[in-house]
Parts: structure tokens; C-alpha cells; sequence
């Protein structure tokens, strides 16, 4: 594929990836993604130093079902969604099927009384597999600017 | 004009009252009151406690320094070229500048950048820069002594590698402190050499107190958290049980786990395949019983303000830092033992989405202080209830009770003098 059908399809993965989650999509999410893969939340300070300790973390389509499965059934908290941002997309590099792709994004939080706060800011760091007819995230890392999080961490970033 | 009236309302006498029925009421207004809260950083933080201040291995060699907070007050924690760790504050005796800007790192002194006074690792005055004037000019007055200016010191012990401090000298050593029980259950978990997995900070809308009752209450957990109900998680027959020390402030709550039912049961149930109301995959809660002892959930407090956890295989310690009457940063500190495989660092750290300000089982307790926080804004007159399980602060067979609570109180109490 050419460069520009790689740098589309990669931005179509990552829009599709933020409006199911700003738009109450979540059980589309698990999808983008291959299974097995790697979904972590981590801090740039852990990141940065080796530390491999997220907020979230999957390995599995299964784990991030069940993520979403959680917050509609068990997890008790304030309704609210988010509103990303996402900042340049950029293609690092090309590795087989695999895009490295690096990004810049902004979440803001919406409480259910309309309260709305700037939640968290980052960077994701992505391999997408374009194997398939499909792009799919094999892994995300959000890596979150702040190791402060507010209240509690829901629905994933 | 009189600065000692109400003008900023820190010294101001508190305005909580304290039932006279024990231990099993607790007034609403000691939650939201700013003289309260301000006379807890004198009597509680800088009194007779012991405090967590860092691990043993953030501070290995000499010359390793933390920078962190006992309540709202900073302090450094340094290892010094004998081996001994100091902590002493943060605030340099000139001008009362910060002294160390960075967290963590290595220095053969600490210089403030203001002035450039120096102070070696034991927190002594050894430079001040002009000390003598500049072309026999200016300099500090002949009765100046730079003994005399030293930064008032934290005692520090260290226990199963983490170390702790306390401003005043009346506090009994450590262990004492503990207790035996206490002191046991710490030593249970921290039983090996340990590294640092990862931290993280969780930011609370609430006063500091209803986050640290909220890890002494036995009897929320299966009510607030319904991940473990909901997805039909083994509970079968836990034994456990409630062991709190002789002031009341420190406890640890403990329950077992059949290991063996629990990986029969996952396994029946992959073949049900009854995914409406299972885990998609179980990995998440897989855990081994590494101390060999069926104990999964061992949560311990050591008051005012460390929390150490064994939930299953994630090991954490977490402080509870205040930072205003209605604020409260609760830092996640996560652990591994260096004996670890890889296999168990990542059973650990799947097991991580259980704990944490994303976890499973532990989001829901930060945002009920909030609520609670919320409920109370103008509207804190009258008591709530801790009388689940009695009126004292004993240790207790079963966890269907607020005894923790209690000893929480019964300690508190006695510091602040109500």
C-alpha cells in the first residue's frame, strides 16, 4: 500500500477508535483491536523510566471486553463521557503489516451535571496491523502526561 | 490590631463536638471543619505517629534523597555516607525556601538555590555563602552560629524495607507503635526484597479521613465494589478475621481464599460458556497463593495515613496525603519481589486493573468519599454511625463490622485530645 492509503487508513482506525468511546460505543472498542494485543494506560514518569505498572491494562479482546462489560454492569461511578482531541497524526515508520504510529490527544470530561474539566492529556503510541481488510490496533499505549488522575478512571482513554 | 482572633480562622478552638457515648458516633463537622483539619497536621502528622516516608531501595546508596510530605508538611529522606537514613524538612533555615525541587536523586549536599546556603546529609548547616561578607564587608553578625541552625529532624525506622518517620520524639519505636499483630502482618507481605512496579496518584474530593476509614471498613467492600458478585467471582467460604492494636489506629483485615475450588470453578466455567455472566478472560483475577498460607485479601493500615495491600498477587502500598480540608491525593505505590519470573510480573500487573484509581475493585472508593464530602457541604450538623459489630475497637473473628473504624477514632481521639 502507498504511503498516503497507509497514513488514511491509520487516521480512519484512530477516529473510529475515539468516537466509540466519546459517543457511548464502547462495545465497538474491543473490536479495533487484534486479539491478542496490548492496551496499556500508563504515566510518561513510569513509561519514561522503564516501569511497566499502568492504570488499565489489557492483553486480550477478552480483557477489554470485559472492561466494558464491567463499567455497564459493576463498576459504580458518576455518568459521564469525554470529548478527545486528537492531535497530529503521525506514521513513524512502517514494519512489515505493522504501522508505528504516534499521536498527541487531549480528553476532556463531562459530568452527567455538565461540569467539565480537563481530564487528562497524552500521547499514544500505536502498532497497527493492516494484515487484515480491516486496521486493528495490535497495541495502544496511552501514555498520560500527568501521574494524577482525578476521582477515578472509568472508561478507557 | 490583633492577629490572634478569627480573621483567618486557623486559630480559631475547633468547632467539633464530640458525643460522649464512645467510640460509635462520629460528628459530621470533623470532616469539613478548617480548624480541625489544622490542628490534625499539629497533633496527628507532627505528633506521636509514625509516618511512611519512602522504600528502603528508593534510598540504596549514600547520597539518594526523596523529597516527599508527613501531611502537608515536606520533608527530605536522604541516606548519608554511613548508611543511616535521615529525613529532616524541607525548608531551608535562611529564608525558608524549598530546599530540594526534584523528587528523588543523588547528592553529595543539598544547596539552596536561593542563597546558596549548604546543608550535609544529616540535615546540618555546613555553608553560607558570604558567611564572612564580600571585601570584609556586609556577612553575618560574629554571634551567628551555623550549629544553631540545623533542619529540624524526623526519627526514622525502617521495617521489611520501608521506611518510616515521626517529628516527636515521645513516639514509641516502631514495632511498639505496630503492635505485635500489626507488626506480623507486615512482615507477612513484606517478606522478600522488593522493587518498584510503577506508581501513580489519585486525586479525591474528599477529606483525608473518609478515604482512610474507607480501607478500615470491612463491611462496604461486597456492597460498593460488584465486580467480584457479578461476575460470579469464587467467594466461597472466606474465612477471615480483624486484628487491631492496642491504641485502635493500626489494623489489618485478612481473608482466605479455597485457591484450589476457585480454579475448578473457572475451569466448569469456560465449559458453560455462560459468557453473560463470566469474565471473557479470566486472567484478571488468576492468582496463585504465593505466600502458601490461603490468605488472598490482607489489607493493613498504620495510622494516620499508610495503607499496605495483598490483594491476591498485586502488592501496593498507598498513602494517604491530605491536602485541604476537602482534598486528598492518594498515592498507588505498586510492587514486585525481585524473586519474581516474568510469569508473575505479569500476573501482577494483570492483576492490576483490580487495584487502583482504575481497578475493578477499588474505583468505586474514590469517588464515595467525594459523595460523602458533597452531602456534608453546608449540612454538617449531627453524628454518623459505626456501630456494626459493637462499640469497641477490639479485634474480631469476622469482618461484618466497623471495629476498625472505631480504633481509627479511639486513636484519633486521643491525639487531639477529644
Amino acid at each position: 500500500m502507498d504511503d498516503l492509503g497507509i497514513r488514511l487508513g491509520v487516521q480512519e482506525l484512530i477516529g473510529a477508535c475515539t468516537d466509540c468511546i466519546d459517543e457511548d460505543r464502547l462495545e465497538e472498542w474491543p473490536m479495533l483491536f487484534t486479539d491478542p494485543c496490548k492496551y496499556l494506560i500508563i504515566s510518561r514518569a513510569n513509561h519514561a523510566a522503564g516501569l511497566r505498572q499502568g492504570v488499565m491494562y489489557a492483553a486480550s479482546r477478552g480483557m477489554l471486553l470485559d472492561r466494558v462489560m464491567a463499567l455497564r454492569r459493576a463498576n459504580i461511578y458518576e455518568p459521564h463521557h469525554y470529548r478527545h482531541i486528537v492531535g497530529p497524526i503521525r506514521v513513524q515508520r512502517v514494519e512489515g503489516s505493522v504501522a508505528v504510529v504516534h499521536s498527541n490527544f487531549l480528553a476532556a470530561r463531562i459530568m452527567h451535571d455538565g461540569i467539565t474539566d480537563l481530564f487528562a492529556t497524552g500521547r499514544y503510541l500505536d502498532r497497527i496491523d493492516m494484515s487484515g481488510p480491516q486496521y486493528r490496533f495490535s497495541e495502544r499505549i496511552v501514555v498520560l502526561d500527568s501521574e494524577k488522575i482525578d476521582t477515578l478512571l472509568v472508561i478507557p482513554l | 490590631m490583633s492577629f490572634s482572633g478569627s480573621l483567618s480562622g486557623v486559630t480559631a478552638e475547633p468547632n467539633v463536638q464530640w458525643p460522649s457515648n464512645g467510640l460509635s458516633e462520629v460528628p459530621f463537622r470533623v470532616y469539613t471543619d478548617q480548624a480541625q483539619y489544622d490542628l490534625e497536621q499539629e497533633r496527628i502528622f507532627k505528633g506521636p505517629t509514625w509516618n511512611y516516608l519512602c522504600l528502603a531501595v528508593e534510598v540504596a546508596k549514600p547520597g539518594d534523597y526523596v523529597a516527599t510530605t508527613v501531611g502537608e508538611t515536606a520533608v527530605i529522606v536522604v541516606r548519608d555516607a554511613a548508611g543511616a537514613i535521615n529525613a529532616f524538612v524541607n525548608r531551608c533555615a535562611h529564608r525558608g525556601n524549598l530546599l530540594c525541587l526534584q523528587r528523588q536523586g543523588n547528592v553529595r549536599e543539598f544547596s539552596c538555590i536561593y542563597h546558596g546556603w549548604t546543608y550535609d546529609l544529616l540535615g546540618q548547616l555546613t555553608g553560607v555563602a558570604f558567611e564572612h561578607g564580600v571585601q570584609r564587608q556586609g556577612g553575618m553578625p560574629a554571634e551567628f552560629r551555623k550549629d544553631e541552625h540545623a533542619l529540624p529532624r524526623l526519627r526514622t525506622e525502617e521495617l521489611g524495607g520501608l521506611v518510616f518517620g515521626t517529628f516527636d520524639p515521645a513516639t514509641p519505636d516502631l514495632q511498639t507503635y505496630l503492635g505485635p499483630d500489626v507488626t506480623r502482618g507486615l512482615l507477612r507481605v513484606m517478606n522478600r526484597p522488593v522493587h518498584l512496579l510503577g506508581r501513580s496518584t489519585q486525586v479525591m474530593p474528599n477529606n483525608w479521613k473518609l478515604y482512610f476509614e474507607n480501607v478500615k471498613d470491612t463491611y462496604h467492600a461486597s456492597i460498593l465494589h460488584l465486580f467480584l458478585t457479578t461476575f460470579r467471582i469464587n467467594r466461597l467460604s472466606m474465612p477471615g478475621g480483624i486484628y487491631i492494636d492496642r491504641n485502635g489506629g493500626n489494623h489489618y483485615s485478612y481473608a482466605k481464599l479455597d485457591y484450589a475450588a476457585e480454579d475448578a470453578d473457572y475451569k466448569a466455567a469456560k465449559l458453560r460458556a455462560d459468557s453473560d455472566v463470566s469474565l471473557h478472560d479470566n486472567s484478571v483475577v488468576e492468582s496463585v497463593d504465593e505466600y502458601g498460607d490461603s490468605i488472598s485479601v490482607q489489607i493493613l493500615t498504620i495510622f494516620p495515613g499508610m495503607v499496605l495491600q495483598q490483594v491476591r498477587n498485586t502488592i501496593a502500598v498507598r498513602v494517604v496525603r491530605p491536602r485541604g480540608v476537602d482534598k486528598t491525593e492518594l498515592d498507588w505505590i505498586h510492587l514486585g519481589f525481585d524473586t519474581d519470573d516474568e510469569a508473575m510480573t505479569e500476573r501482577r500487573l494483570r492483576q492490576g486493573n483490580l487495584i487502583g484509581a482504575a481497578g475493578y475493585i477499588s474505583m468505586e472508593d474514590g469517588c464515595v468519599g467525594g459523595f460523602v464530602q458533597r452531602a456534608l457541604h453546608y449540612n454538617d450538623d449531627g453524628s454518623g454511625l459505626v456501630m456494626m459489630g459493637g462499640h469497641e475497637a477490639e479485634s474480631q473473628p469476622f469482618r461484618a463490622s466497623e471495629a476498625a473504624i472505631r480504633g481509627f477514632w479511639k486513636q484519633y481521639r486521643t491525639l487531639m485530645g477529644a
